[in-house]
């Protein structure tokens, strides 16, 4: 690795300013911003979507939409929620963050890195423009197969499927061009002394993600241009009646379906231990075993899909297989949660915000991974499967584990990005409310799933009226609660108590070496780690 | 801490109603069958553990919350790894808990009940075939007495109710026309496909959940041990009206099934007659065929809900020719049209019998606006001759 590379980047710019700034710039604190504002913005936009169908779900009857807009909202919000808040924020803390922690002065790629973000954009607004284009008579509105994509059901649909898998395969352009650039930037870039396994968490995280996303990704966009030809070009991969199968399209939506959720967990589990230790003031506890972890996870990330349709009919051997595939990720879950907890214990715990969305964290993502053991139990299954049980699991793992993960983040990071200290008040008043609503929304979705509630539908049998009035007033606190977190982001950008360089007193690590905010380029000069 | 308290609230409801049999608003619906008795027991054995392990650990962390606190002057162990014998103990313990469970504990059980559950055949005293269609269920029995029996299973909830113009009844989107009929304590075969996209036949208190799949054949069990009326919906997402395909199933004792077996036989016999019928009986059975099967998209008036679903006032499709000059019904026609169907539109020729579709089509030509057409009564025999 050369350390000779470096010149005195602070005087030969003149960086263009207003739009041309952030449409031209290649620097990855600039993207990453980019791409966290990205992210913040279509989480609101997924949000008051999905706000919509718990108004008309609040109870019995059909108040405020017909079925089909309905059943068009919620598959948008799953694809917004998916691929354009959760993944772009977890991109955007690798760009700002992943440089500063190993010692590097930028991305390895950052033309690429710049195309990377500015795909996202056009892909949001082809997923959401049939909307717009339904009030002026133009097609039938947005894709409303749900965001799975299922023919026989999507080849039926409108123009909203095809501008759903056009929008598709630009995402996945995006996250593999940022997955190649992650993983050139660490194998290249990081500090001299800096072993593999000296790397922080965070890094190995996003390593693992990356490789799993340049896996899965390319098999999605097949799966979809096979359903775009199947739509338009006469082909039958999915239909029975020419010879495909419509089930053969879960397999290979799944291939990619299930590595995905890791995809979305395994930088929350990269960063998590950091604040852990952080907050502890103790050093994270079993690091090798994390990471063997990590990988151990994205392993049999690959090899378990098809339990998310159990009830489409396999043969025995393939249930069993895929049953007891499933239930083993809990071992490598149970020792990054015996990780995550030893890190704590004893320590000098101290519960800013940050550490408070780390700790409700752990407790609320314990509950979805519990629940996703039992969902793994084929007969079990049976009766969870595609009810409201279900969708209360993976909400304590994509909202909990993921979107909670990432607000302990950001938390976390942004008086280092900066410059800043955030309102401390505020920000404990966003976690507990935000903790709070979430589980009153959630928990009633458990019982109504156990009680025969099947999801993605439109209107309710009376028997399930009261859980659905308690989920939707919560659900609506949970969203105003976002409102919260907004405002404090807005007021920390702005101004306040200035951030001083390790911000944390516990904080470790070389990203808290360098000022805040941090300058232009990172480093100057490239850190020796021992 | 105060959602600690109230999610630690919430599972202690989770975990009273476990043994509460007696209300199952917390829990699975009482359980019909030996299926879904067996998966009511899975379920509460593995909540009860995922408990333990849940409320186990969260107290380790409570208790590590308030007692290693820098504002108690805690000061900080630094252990990074586990280095003594007893430490690497005590790392192994919570991989070695979890692997008991997952392959002793729960995976034994879970192996029976897989193959009980796949094993659809042995001891099956009959077979019965549900298909799947946008958006009702259609059945049909294959063997035994009752072979040949076969009818459609519509949605009776009134659009009033739907859109709270009216009081909403009992069992508000959980009532069909037809109810599937079945004898108590026998195995019943279920064979399962769709005739359009896929559908999920699921009733609760039954534990079987399979998806239908449009050219392939699935299959299931269940054998009912409890009179009674049991109710259900479609669970695989199918389109707009997901929503409003439900099961309702009747079992009854087997002299009471026969019974109905041979009343059903004769009411079938009785309406597959081809007669010729008079303009006001076709508009009248027609009005009754289009507002249980056509009326979700083509709306009640004939305004459709274009441009998905189109207007039936004015169509042209409605106004124009059915038969051509060779006396042959004209493709892309009405009667083509419903026949074989096309896109969204769903093919009902096996669906509806010869009278139900001349009526719906001399319906469709004589009201909602469309008097004028060509062709303006179309004939039972008529549409039997087209079908061969």
């Amino acid at each position: 690795m050369s350390t000779t590379t470096v010149a005195n980047h602070e005087e030969h710019h003149d960086h263009p300013t207003g739009i041309m700034r952030w449409l031209t710039t290649t620097n990855h604190k600039d993207i990453g911003t980019m791409y966290l504002t990205f992210s913040l913005v279509m989480f609101l936009v997924g949000g008051s979507m999905i706000l919509g169908i718990r108004a008309e779900l609040f109870k019995p009857g059909l108040q405020l939409m017909n079925p089909d807009f309905f059943n068009q909202l919620i598959g948008v919000h799953a694809l917004i929620m998916i691929f354009a808040a959760l993944m772009p924020a977890a991109t955007g803390f690798a760009n700002w963050m992943l440089p500063l922690q190993i010692g590097a002065p930028d991305m390895a790629l950052p033309r690429l890195n710049n195309w990377g973000f500015w795909l996202l954009p056009p892909s949001a607004i082809l997923l959401t423009l049939p909307f717009t284009l339904a009030l002026f008579g133009i097609g039938d509105g947005a894709l409303a197969t749900g965001w799975t994509f299922y023919p026989p059901l999507s080849i039926q649909g409108g123009i909203g499927v095809d501008f759903a898998i056009f929008a598709i395969h630009l995402l996945g352009i995006s996250s593999v061009l940022g997955s190649i650039n992650i993983i050139v930037t660490l194998f290249n870039m990081r500090a001299p002394g800096m072993t593999l396994m000296k790397m922080p968490m965070f890094a190995w995280g996003w390593l693992i993600t990356a490789f799993l996303l340049i896996a899965t990704i390319p098999v999605l966009a097949g799966a979809v241009t096979m359903l775009l030809t199947d739509r338009h070009f006469g082909t039958h991969f999915f239909n029975a009646a020419g010879g495909g199968d419509p089930i053969m399209f879960q397999h290979l939506f799944w291939f990619f379906g299930h590595p995905e959720v890791y995809i979305l967990l395994l930088p929350v589990w990269g960063f998590i231990p950091q604040i852990l230790q952080t907050f502890s003031r103790k050093p994270m506890y079993g690091y090798k075993a994390q990471v063997y972890s990590l990988w151990a996870i994205g392993a049999l990330a690959v090899v378990v899909w098809a339990h998310h349709f159990f009830t489409a009919g396999m043969p025995v051997p393939a249930l069993l297989y895929f049953m007891y595939s499933t239930m083993a990720i809990s071992l490598p879950l149970a020792v990054l949660f015996f990780c995550w907890i030893k890190t704590m214990w004893k320590g000098s715990m101290t519960f800013e915000t940050p550490m408070l969305f780390a700790v409700g964290w752990i407790i609320l993502f314990g509950i979805g991974g519990l629940t996703g053991l039992v969902l793994a139990d084929v007969a079990a299954d049976a009766q969870y499967h595609n009810s409201y049980f279900v969708v209360a699991h993976f909400h304590y793992t994509l909202f909990a584990g993921g979107i909670m993960g990432i607000m302990a983040g950001v938390y976390y990071w942004l008086p280092k990005m900066t410059g800043n200290m955030y309102d401390e008040k505020l920000g404990k008043w966003h976690f507990w409310l935000t903790a709070i609503s979430f589980n009153l929304t959630f928990i009633p979705q458990f019982f109504v799933g156990l009680a025969g509630m099947p999801r993605r539908i439109p209107d309710y049998a009376l028997q399930f009226a009261e859980f659905n009035m308690i989920s939707s007033i919560s659900a609506f606190a949970l969203g105003l609660s976002q409102l919260l977190f907004v405002y404090v982001i807005i007021k920390c950008v702005k101004g306040g108590k200035k951030a001083t360089d390790k911000v944390w007193e516990g904080a470790e690590g070389l990203e808290w070496t360098l000022s805040s905010p941090p300058p232009y380029h990172s480093f100057t000069e490239q850190p020796i780690v021992k | 801490m105060q959602v600690l308290k109230k999610i630690g609230l919430g599972l202690a409801a989770m975990l009273t109603s476990l043994n509460a049999f007696a209300d199952y608003s917390w829990n699975f619906p009482e359980p019909v069958t030996p299926m879904a008795l067996d998966t009511l027991h899975v379920h509460n054995k593995f909540m009860l553990i995922t408990m333990v392990i849940f409320v186990v650990v969260l107290a380790i962390m409570i208790y590590s919350i308030f007692s290693h606190r820098k504002s108690k002057g805690y000061k900080p162990v630094a252990d990074k790894a586990p280095s003594t014998v007893i430490e690497i103990f005590w790392v192994l313990v919570p991989f070695v808990i979890l692997l008991l469970i997952d392959f002793v504990i729960m995976g034994i059980p879970a192996y029976h009940s897989v193959v009980m559950m796949e094993d659809t055949r042995d001891k099956a005293t009959m077979v019965i075939k549900v298909t799947g269609s946008q958006w009702r269920w259609q059945y049909e029995y294959l063997d035994g007495d009752a072979q040949g029996i076969k009818f459609v299973s519509n949605l009776t909830t009134t659009a009033d109710q739907q859109h709270n113009a009216a009081d909403k009844g009992e069992n508000y989107l959980l009532e069909v026309d037809n109810h599937l009929v079945l004898p108590v304590g026998e195995k019943v075969r279920i064979l399962m496909t769709a005739s359009d996209v896929l559908h999920n036949w699921w009733v609760p208190q039954f534990g079987s959940s399979r998806v239908a799949v449009p050219g392939f054949i699935r299959e299931t069990w269940v054998q009912v041990d409890k009179a009674g009326t049991y109710r259900g919906q479609c669970k695989e997402l199918c389109g707009k009206g997901h929503g409003y395909m439900p099961v309702v199933v009747d079992a009854v004792p087997m002299d009471e099934y026969k019974v109905w077996v041979a009343a059903k036989k004769a009411e079938i016999a009785k309406a597959g007659e081809i007669k010729e019928m008079t303009k006001e009986d076709l508009v009248a059975q027609g009005k009754a065929v289009y507002e249980k099967n056509c009326a979700v998209c083509h709306q009640v008036n004939g305004a459709g809900l274009p441009p998905a679903f189109p207007a039936m006032t004015g169509s042209k499709i409605a106004l124009g020719p059915v038969f051509g000059a060779d006396g042959k019904y004209l493709k892309d026609g009405h009667l083509d049209r419903l026949l074989n169907g096309k896109g969204v539109m769903p093919a009902w020729k096996s669906t509806l019998n010869d009278t139900e579709i001349a009526a719906v089509i001399t319906y469709e030509r004589q009201a909602l606006g469309n008097s004028a057409s060509v062709d303006p009564i179309i004939q039972p025999a008529q549409v039997q001759a087209a079908r061969q």
